[in-house]
């Protein structure tokens, strides 16, 4: 498929959104191993993290094939600056390291994980329209796994309904995760620049109506629940480039290694 | 009464019989089962820490998400395994929760090499490969026992495992066949990994006819000895490792051509028995991490119990 090179910006920019917010949003999921409220959800939430890391790794090969460099090294080796995810995943699970002494929070993961995966799945409803014909094929499959997340975040918010007469502490949590997760949402759906590129193009169909769609539903979702909405600040806008701190721990982190010798063969 | 039926049930074990949890069994099966199946299940829980460790850190996305598989494997083994204990606990009026307190207080032991270090990314593969290897040895010999809900499980381990020894052989072939840096951080990886492999199975049975060894061999729980399976350890992966040209840090190292058994350096046992006793390098801050992680989730599981009773009201 041959584009024309401003569509081929678009689409590049586009896929380094996907790509980059899935990385990073299983970088921090994977950081509960061994450490979730129970045995089961050890075994459920690292099957979340693997999906979002292998959707990474499809995006980035999309941008391989664009040209972009080599999908490996488009995941670990570019720096904070050149990331396009949103500030909502980079963030800390908690106070902590997850190798010393974690003290994450579950009502925060919970609260991160619903606002990021159900707007995933309504750019991905987009995405399986787009006119770039390998991401929409991408996209199909993707949406399947998606699916079976939401399903997971809305069992939990389901217990925190049913045990929420008995457990006022526990609702004062997730009110509070929510709270934190919504205060770096701001970015989420932010695409003014390239929103009318996207429709123009047909690469991302319905990118305007997308920053509503999803505040409505999690406004909804979360009334239901008797949570307050808090609303999505902007704080720094990733998907500009600007990030916290935290996204640099997260990737010196995850390229510790292949910095030793990134031409070689590990 | 009794003992007509425990010679009953051991004519049953004698007669390759499987027991099932609701079966009769005495008091000296159930223990030995509960002993031998949480040592199993808590090793494996303790087991994802050591490894969760690399996983953000693993150098490739492939290897991220192997490395992410297999510690939701070794999480979802404990999970098995620890719901086969609570079934034969539950008479004791005991559950996971005294298991997970028994854990913190140190009453409840896990695996060796779960108290140890794992500074590079080769000890992160060196697990994958040599551990799990002597792990798929111990369960694989397990799986003739005579306790049916743990062969079930383990057939399952097993197989999984199966997978795991390729993972970490992959990652240590790539450490092997790459640069000269590359190869000398699994060498260091496998002199600081040595004398604890070599500890993994246990001391060898000084003949005692009460020891657990000998109790869980007459109840048919298990078939080998300690020794026995640390011999074929070596038959296994001692010409494979050579193979590869790494050294193997023990020079006494050799095996009789004609008795084919492998003589060397006896572990130090006393330094053993000081790491399963929690005085490992990394013990305190392993089962600090899992005690602050299990206490710090407590409100969810709180949550869910009540959420329990909810639905059912």
């Amino acid at each position: 498929m041959i584009l024309q090179p401003e569509a081929q910006s678009l689409l590049v920019e586009l896929l380094w959104q996907m790509a980059d917010d899935d990385f990073v949003v299983a970088l921090r999921a994977s950081e509960w191993l061994g450490v979730a409220p129970h045995f089961e959800e050890d075994v459920a939430f690292s099957s979340i993290a693997q999906d979002e890391m292998g959707h990474a790794a499809t995006y980035y090969g999309l941008l391989a094939d664009l040209g972009a460099g080599a999908r490996d090294s488009l995941a670990h080796l570019r720096p904070a600056s050149a990331r396009r995810n949103s500030v909502l995943v980079e963030r800390q699970n908690g106070p902590g390291s997850y190798r010393e002494l974690p003290h994450f929070d579950w009502a925060y993961a919970l609260g991160r994980h619903y606002l990021y995966d159900t707007f995933e799945s309504l750019r991905l409803d987009r995405a399986v329209q787009s006119s770039y014909a390998p991401l929409a094929e991408s996209a199909r499959s993707i949406r399947r796994e998606e699916h079976y997340h939401l399903l997971h975040h809305e069992a939990w918010l389901r217990a925190f309904e049913a045990g929420k007469g008995t457990d006022g502490d526990a609702r004062r949590r997730l009110q509070h995760g929510f709270e934190r997760a919504f205060a770096d949402a701001g970015d989420l759906a932010y695409s003014a620049p390239w929103q009318s590129g996207w429709r123009r193009t047909g690469l991302l169909p319905d990118a305007d109506s997308l920053g509503q769609e999803w505040l409505d539903r999690v406004s909804r979702r979360l009334l239901a629940l008797g949570l307050d909405v808090p609303g999505a600040a902007l704080f720094r806008n990733g998907r500009l480039g600007q990030h916290t701190p935290e996204l640099d721990a997260l990737l010196a982190d995850a390229s510790e290694v292949v910095r030793m010798d990134p031409g070689a063969s590990w | 009464m009794d003992d007509d039926r425990t010679l009953d049930f051991m004519a049953r074990l004698d007669a390759g019989d499987k027991i099932e949890a609701g079966d009769f069994m005495p008091d000296a099966y159930r223990s030995e089962l509960i002993r031998l199946i949480t040592l199993h299940g808590v090793s494996e829980i303790m087991g994802t820490l050591p490894e969760k460790e690399w996983v953000p850190r693993a150098p490739t996305l492939y290897r991220k998400l192997a490395l992410m598989a297999k510690v939701q494997d070794e999480a979802g083994h404990g999970q098995i395994l620890i719901r086969v204990v609570e079934d034969l606990m539950a008479p004791l009026g005991r559950n996971r929760e005294h298991i997970m307190a028994d854990l913190f207080s140190g009453r409840q032991k896990f695996h060796n090499v779960f108290h140890l270090e794992v500074p590079t990314w080769a000890d992160a593969g060196l697990i994958g490969w040599l551990v799990d290897g002597a792990a798929i040895i111990t369960q694989g010999m397990l799986l003739g026992g005579s306790y049916a809900p743990y062969t079930r499980a383990l057939r399952r381990i097993v197989e999984e495992e199966g997978f795991h020894i390729q993972h970490g052989e992959s990652i240590c072939m790539a450490l092997a066949e790459g640069t000269p840096a590359q190869r000398a951080l699994f060498q260091d990886a496998l002199h600081r990994w040595w004398p604890s492999l070599m500890m993994f199975f246990g001391p060898p049975d000084v003949g005692s006819p009460t020891s657990h060894q000998a109790a869980a061999l007459r109840f048919r729980i298990r078939s080998r000895s300690n020794e026995e399976l640390r011999q074929r350890y070596l038959s296994k992966y001692v010409p494979r490792i050579r193979a590869l040209g790494f050294t193997i840090p023990d020079p006494s190292l050799h095996q009789d051509p004609q008795s084919r058994q492998w003589t060397y350096t006896p572990p130090d046992w006393e330094l053993w028995r000081a790491v399963i006793n929690n005085r490992g390098p990394r013990s305190g801050a392993r089962l600090r991490l899992r005690q602050t992680s299990y206490e710090e989730g407590a409100w969810v599981r709180r949550l869910l119990t009540d959420a329990g009773k909810g639905a059912a009201s």
